[in-house]
C-alpha cells in the first residue's frame, strides 16, 4: 500500500486498476502528475500529502470555480485542510473518469456542491452553487430577487419530502433525468 | 452541548394544525413526572402523541412574543420557517449522517472501540437532552461500525472478483477500499479450491471460467480506452466544451464504421481480385483522373466492371457470390451497429424533442466540468448566467402577452421564411435533375475544347454543381433562421437541421432517380462503373469545395466579422451543419459500395483530413458559443438521421437495384444475368450442392422467412409486446407519483414528531 520513491509496485498498480475506473496508463499518467507536485524531499516519502495550493495549480483544475470543494471532499487529511495523497487524488481521478458509474459521480457532485458538508443541500448551499456557476462578474451574477425565485424553483422541483432541502437522494433523483450530466462530470489529464 | 431550544418554537405546519382543527387536539402525559418516565420515554412518546390535550395550545398562546423574535433570527430563504433546533435535530438524524460516514475514514471509527454504545442510554433525568449528543456522536459510531459489518459480510458472499468490482462502484476513498478488501477476502485466500475435496474435472471448468472473465475483464478496458485522436479531442472539449466535441466524436464513429466497411470489402472483394486481375492494364495515368475516376480507373479495382463473373483460383472462389453476399453482410453489420447505437442513445435520453425547462436539472449538471481554458470557464459561466437570467425574468414578469399585430407579423415572417426555403430546395433540385437528364442541351465540348481542357470535365459539372448547392443554400437557410428570430434556442436548431436535411434528401433522391431510371436505359457500356464514377466524383468534389471552404472561407467570414461587422467575438462553429455535411458523405458511400467498393477508402482518407482541417480551423477562427446546446439528444437526434433517411433509404435503393434493374451485359460479377439478385440465387444453389448441409438453411429460410403468415404472427406478437411494455410504464409512472406523495407525507410526519419531541423536552 502507498507508493515509495517515484516507481509504483506491480502489486499496488493492480490493485488499484481494480479498485479503481481508471485505466492502467491512467493510473501510470496520473503517478507521473502527482510525482510533479511533489517536493524534491517528499518524492520518497510513503503517502506523501500536497497541499490544496499546489493542487490547485494543475492545469484541469486551475480555472474551475470548484476546485477548493473537489480537494476538500476527496481529502482524508485529519486537518481537513483539502491535502491529498496519491491514493485520494486516483480517487479523484476515478470519480471523474470515463467509466465512473451514475452513482459515484452523482455522490460525489453532491458533496462537492455541500458546501457545508451537512449532508443536505439548503438554501445557502444553492446559493453558493449557483454564485460559483454564473461567475463572480457584477452583471453575471444574479439579483436577490432571481435567486429567491430560482431556489425556491430548485426546492419546489426537487424537494420530494419537502423538508426546505435536496437530500442525497433527492439529487440523485433530479440527476437522473439528466442526460448530459455524465458526460459533463469529466476530468481526464 | 445545551439543548437551548425555547418551547415556544413551533413550526409552521404544527401551528396550522392545530389552528385550523380545534376538533383534532393532541394530549401528552403531563411531563411534571419525569423520573418515572425516563425509563421508557421514548417508547411513551410513540404511543401518546395521538392522545388528545389542551394545555399545548393555551402554552402556545402566551407566548407569541417570544416567538416573533425567534423568527427574525430564521434566515429570510427558509422555506418553511423551521426553527433552528428542528433543523439540528434533523441534520443529525441517520438518513443524512449515514451518507457522510459511508465515505468517511471508516478505519478512524471502527478503531475507537470506546466510543458509546449503540443502545440508547437511559438512565437520567437529562436523557433528552442528551438525545441530540447521541444523535451526532452515538449513531455516527454505530452507523458507521454498522455499515463496515455490514460492507464486509455482505462481500464475503461473493467471489473475489466480483466483490472487487462491487467495492469499486461505492463511494468509498481509496484506503478504505483496500482495508475492507483486506479484511473480507483474507479468509477466502486461505481456502483456495486446490485445498479443497473436489473432483479433477470440475478443477478444470473452474479454472477455465475464471481465465475466461479475468480475460474478458482485462479485455473490455483495452477497447474503451482505444483512443484516437486523444489529446487532441481533450484540447478541443477543454476549449469549446461537449457540444463540439460531439461533432468529433460523430466523425471518429463515421471512421470506424468506413474502416470496418473497408475491411470487409478489402478481405473478400478487393484482395482476391488484385491477386488475380481479369486483363492487364489499359489507359495511361494523368491528373484529372483523381477528379473524374475515368480513365485509368474505369478500369480499376475501384469500380463495378473490373471484378470477374467467374471463379478465382480455379474452382474455389466464386466471385459473383463473394461480391452478393460480402455487401449484404456489410449491410448486415453496419445496421446492427446503428441499431445498437441508436438505443443506447435513446435509453440514455428519451425526452429527444421535450425542450428542458426543468430549472433543478439545469443548475446540477449544466457545469461542464471538462473546460479548462479560463476564456472558456468564463464563456460558460457567462451562458449559463445568461440562460438562468432568461428563464427567471419570463418567470418574474410572466409571460409577455403579444399583441394580435405582433402575432401576425411574426406568422407573416414565418410564413415567407418557409416559402423561401421551400422553394429554394425545389428550384435546386430541378436544377439538378435537368442537368444530369442533359435537358440544358449544352454543349460543353467547345467550351472545354476551346480552353484545352480534356474532355472529361465535362462530367464534372454535375458534381460541381451539387456541392455548390450544398453549400450555398445552408447559408442562406442560416440567414433565414436569424431572420425569423425564434425564441427557444433548441426550435432554431431543430428547424434549421430540418431544412438542411430536406435539401440533402431531395438531391440524393433525384440523383438516385437518375442514376437508377434514366442511365440503365441509356444504353451504356457499363453503367454500374458510371454510377460509381459519379459517385465517387461527387465525393470528391465535395471535399475540395470543404477544404476550400474551411481553409479560406471560415478564415474570410471571421476578418469580415472582426473588421467589418465590428463583432468583438469570433464567429460560432456551426455544429448542424457539419453534421449534416457528414451525414451526406456517409449517405453516398453507402450507395456507392455497390458500384465501387473502394469508395469506403476515399471517405476515409476523406475523414482524417477533415478532422485535422476542422481543427485546426476551429482554434484559430472559431470560438465557444454562448448559446446553450444539448449534446447528448443532439446526439441521439443525429444518430437517428444516420439511421432513418440515411441508412434505410441508402438500404431501399440498393434492394431496388439489386432486385429489379438488369446489370450490363458485358462487365461485372453480374453480366448475362436478369437480376444481380438471381445471382445471389445461383450462388446459393450452388453452395447447396457443395455442401448438403446448407440445404437445411434455406429450407428454413422458405418456411419461416418467404411465408406470409409468420410474418403476420411475428408482428401481431411485436405488437403485443409494445402494448404492454407502454402499459407497464404507465403504471410505473402512477406508482411514482404515489410514492412521491407518501414520501411528502412522512416528511410531514417527521417534523411533527420532532416538534412533539421539542415540546415534551419543556
Amino acid at each position: 500500500m502507498g507508493t515509495t520513491a517515484s516507481q509504483l509496485s506491480k502489486e499496488s498498480l493492480s490493485e488499484y486498476q481494480e479498485l479503481t475506473f481508471l485505466t492502467k496508463q491512467e493510473i501510470l499518467l496520473a503517478h507521473k502528475r502527482f510525482t510533479e507536485l511533489l517536493e524534491k524531499h517528499e518524492k520518497d516519502q510513503i503517502d506523501a500529502r500536497v497541499p490544496m495550493n499546489k493542487i490547485i495549480t494543475l492545469p484541469e483544475l486551475k480555472s474551475n470555480p470548484f476546485k477548493e470543494r473537489i480537494c476538500h471532499v476527496f481529502s482524508t487529511s485529519e486537518q481537513k485542510d483539502g491535502s491529498l495523497t496519491f491514493e485520494d487524488f486516483l480517487d479523484l481521478l476515478s470519480a471523474f473518469s470515463d467509466s465512473a458509474t451514475l452513482e459515484i459521480k452523482s455522490h460525489y457532485a453532491f458533496r462537492i456542491f455541500d458546501f457545508d458538508d451537512d449532508g443536505t443541500l439548503d438554501c445557502a448551499d444553492l446559493e453558493k452553487l449557483v454564485n460559483c456557476l454564473t461567475g463572480e462578474t457584477n452583471d453575471a451574477k444574479l439579483s436577490s430577487t432571481e435567486m429567491k425565485q430560482l431556489i425556491s424553483n430548485i426546492l419546489e422541483e426537487s424537494d420530494i419530502d419537502k423538508d426546505g432541502t435536496v437530500n442525497l437522494s433527492e439529487f440523485q433523483h433530479v440527476i437522473s433525468r439528466s442526460p448530459d450530466f455524465v458526460s459533463s462530470f469529466k476530468i481526464v489529464l | 452541548m445545551d439543548y437551548n431550544v425555547n418551547i415556544c418554537e413551533t413550526d409552521i405546519d404544527y401551528e396550522n394544525l392545530a389552528d385550523g382543527e380545534p376538533a383534532q387536539d393532541f394530549s401528552f402525559n403531563p411531563i411534571n413526572e419525569p423520573e418515572t418516565s425516563t425509563q421508557n420515554c421514548p417508547e411513551i412518546l410513540e404511543m401518546e402523541v395521538f392522545k388528545e390535550c389542551t394545555d399545548v395550545q393555551s402554552n402556545r398562546s402566551s407566548s407569541t412574543s417570544d416567538e416573533s423574535l425567534d423568527r427574525e433570527e430564521i434566515s429570510h430563504l427558509q422555506r418553511h420557517g423551521w426553527s433552528a433546533a428542528t433543523v439540528k435535530v434533523l441534520a443529525s438524524m441517520p438518513s443524512r449522517t449515514a451518507e457522510l460516514n459511508k465515505s468517511r475514514r471508516v478505519r478512524y471509527q471502527a478503531s475507537s472501540h470506546e466510543s458509546p454504545h449503540c443502545s440508547r442510554p437511559v438512565q437520567g433525568a437529562s436523557v433528552l437532552a442528551d438525545v441530540e449528543e447521541i444523535n451526532t456522536e452515538g449513531l455516527n459510531f454505530c452507523a458507521a461500525e454498522n455499515n463496515m459489518d455490514q460492507l464486509v459480510s455482505s462481500l464475503q458472499g461473493l467471489s473475489v472478483s466480483e466483490g472487487t468490482r462491487k467495492l469499486r462502484a461505492m463511494p468509498l476513498s481509496l484506503a478504505d477500499k483496500i482495508e475492507i478488501r483486506k479484511v473480507a477476502f483474507s479468509l477466502k485466500t486461505e481456502s483456495s479450491f486446490i485445498g479443497r475435496n473436489i473432483p479433477c474435472y470440475t478443477h478444470l471448468s473452474m479454472y477455465i471460467s475464471t481465465t475466461w472473465r479475468h480475460c474478458l475483464f482485462s479485455c473490455l478496458p483495452v477497447f474503451s480506452s482505444f483512443k484516437l485522436w486523444h489529446s487532441a479531442l481533450k484540447t478541443l472539449s477543454g476549449r469549446y466544451g461537449t457540444g463540439v466535441l460531439s461533432y468529433f466524436l460523430f466523425l471518429r464513429t463515421l471512421l470506424f464504421l468506413n474502416l470496418l466497411l473497408f475491411v470487409i470489402t478489402g478481405l473478400f472483394l478487393i484482395f482476391p481480385q488484385a491477386i488475380y486481375p481479369p486483363r492487364s492494364s489499359k489507359a495511361d495515368f494523368s491528373g484529372i483522373e483523381l477528379l473524374t475516376g475515368t480513365g485509368y480507373f474505369s478500369d480499376s479495382l475501384m469500380f463495378y466492371g473490373y471484378y470477374s463473373n467467374g471463379t478465382l483460383h480455379g474452382d474455389q472462389y466464386r466471385m459473383p457470390a463473394a461480391y452478393f453476399f460480402t455487401i449484404g453482410f456489410t449491410l448486415f453489420i453496419i445496421c446492427i451497429i446503428l441499431v445498437y447505437r441508436l438505443s443506447k442513445s435513446f435509453g440514455k435520453n428519451f425526452q429527444v424533442l421535450k425542450s428542458n425547462e426543468n430549472l433543478a436539472v439545469k443548475v446540477f449538471s449544466c457545469w461542464d466540468f471538462k473546460v479548462s481554458k479560463k476564456i472558456s470557464v468564463r464563456l460558460q459561466s457567462e451562458k449559463i448566467s445568461t440562460q438562468l437570467k432568461e428563464q427567471l425574468s419570463e418567470m418574474i414578469k410572466g409571460e409577455d402577452k403579444k399583441t394580435c399585430m405582433q402575432q401576425l407579423r411574426r406568422l407573416i415572417v414565418h410564413l415567407l421564411a418557409w416559402t423561401a426555403c421551400l422553394i429554394s430546395i425545389f428550384l435546386g433540385t430541378i436544377g439538378v435533375h435537368y442537368l444530369s437528364e442533359n435537358k440544358f442541351n449544352f454543349n460543353f465540348k467547345t467550351i472545354l475544347q476551346a480552353h484545352n481542357l480534356p474532355e472529361d470535365t465535362e462530367l464534372l459539372v454535375l458534381s460541381a454543381v451539387v456541392s455548390g448547392i450544398n453549400l450555398l443554400l445552408p447559408g442562406f437557410f442560416n440567414l433565414c433562421v436569424w431572420a425569423e428570430k425564434y425564441e427557444s434556442p433548441g426550435t432554431r436548431v431543430y428547424v434549421s437541421v430540418f431544412r438542411n436535411l430536406l435539401l440533402k434528401v431531395s438531391v440524393i433522391g433525384v440523383l438516385c432517380y437518375h442514376w437508377l431510371k434514366s442511365i440503365p436505359a441509356n444504353g451504356l457500356k457499363c453503367w454500374e462503373s458510371f454510377v460509381g464514377q459519379e459517385l465517387y466524383r461527387l465525393l470528391v468534389m465535395d471535399f475540395i469545395v470543404t477544404v476550400v471552404y474551411t481553409l479560406l472561407g471560415e478564415f474570410l467570414w471571421r476578418v469580415f466579422s472582426q473588421t467589418i461587422l465590428q463583432k468583438k467575438r469570433k464567429p460560432v462553429f456551426d455544429i448542424a451543419r457539419n453534421v449534416l455535411e457528414l451525414i451526406y458523405g456517409q449517405t453516398l458511400t453507402w450507395i456507392g459500395v455497390l458500384f465501387a467498393p473502394l469508395l469506403p477508402a476515399v471517405q476515409l482518407i476523406k475523414l482524417i483530413v477533415l478532422f485535422y482541417m476542422k481543427e485546426r480551423s476551429l482554434i484559430l477562427n472559431c470560438q465557444a458559443s454562448r448559446k446553450p446546446w444539448r449534446a447528448t439528444q443532439m446526439t441521439t437526434l443525429f444518430i437517428c438521421i444516420l439511421w432513418f433517411p440515411s441508412f434505410l433509404g441508402t438500404v431501399v435503393t440498393i434492394i431496388y437495384t439489386v432486385w429489379i434493374i438488369k446489370p450490363s451485359e458485358n462487365c461485372g460479377p453480374f453480366r448475362n444475368l436478369t437480376t444481380m439478385f438471381e445471382g445471389g440465387q445461383m450462388s446459393t444453389r450452388h453452395l447447396e450442392d457443395a455442401h448438403p448441409i446448407l440445404k437445411w438453411l434455406s429450407w428454413v429460410y422458405d418456411c419461416l422467412v418467404d411465408n406470409p403468415v409468420f410474418l403476420f404472427l411475428a408482428s401481431g406478437v411485436f405488437l403485443m409486446v409494445i402494448y404492454f411494455q407502454a402499459q407497464v410504464v404507465d403504471g410505473q409512472r402512477k406508482i411514482v407519483s404515489r410514492l412521491e406523495k407518501q414520501i411528502e407525507n412522512e416528511g410531514k410526519d417527521k417534523k411533527f414528531l420532532i416538534a412533539k419531541l421539542q415540546d415534551l423536552c419543556k
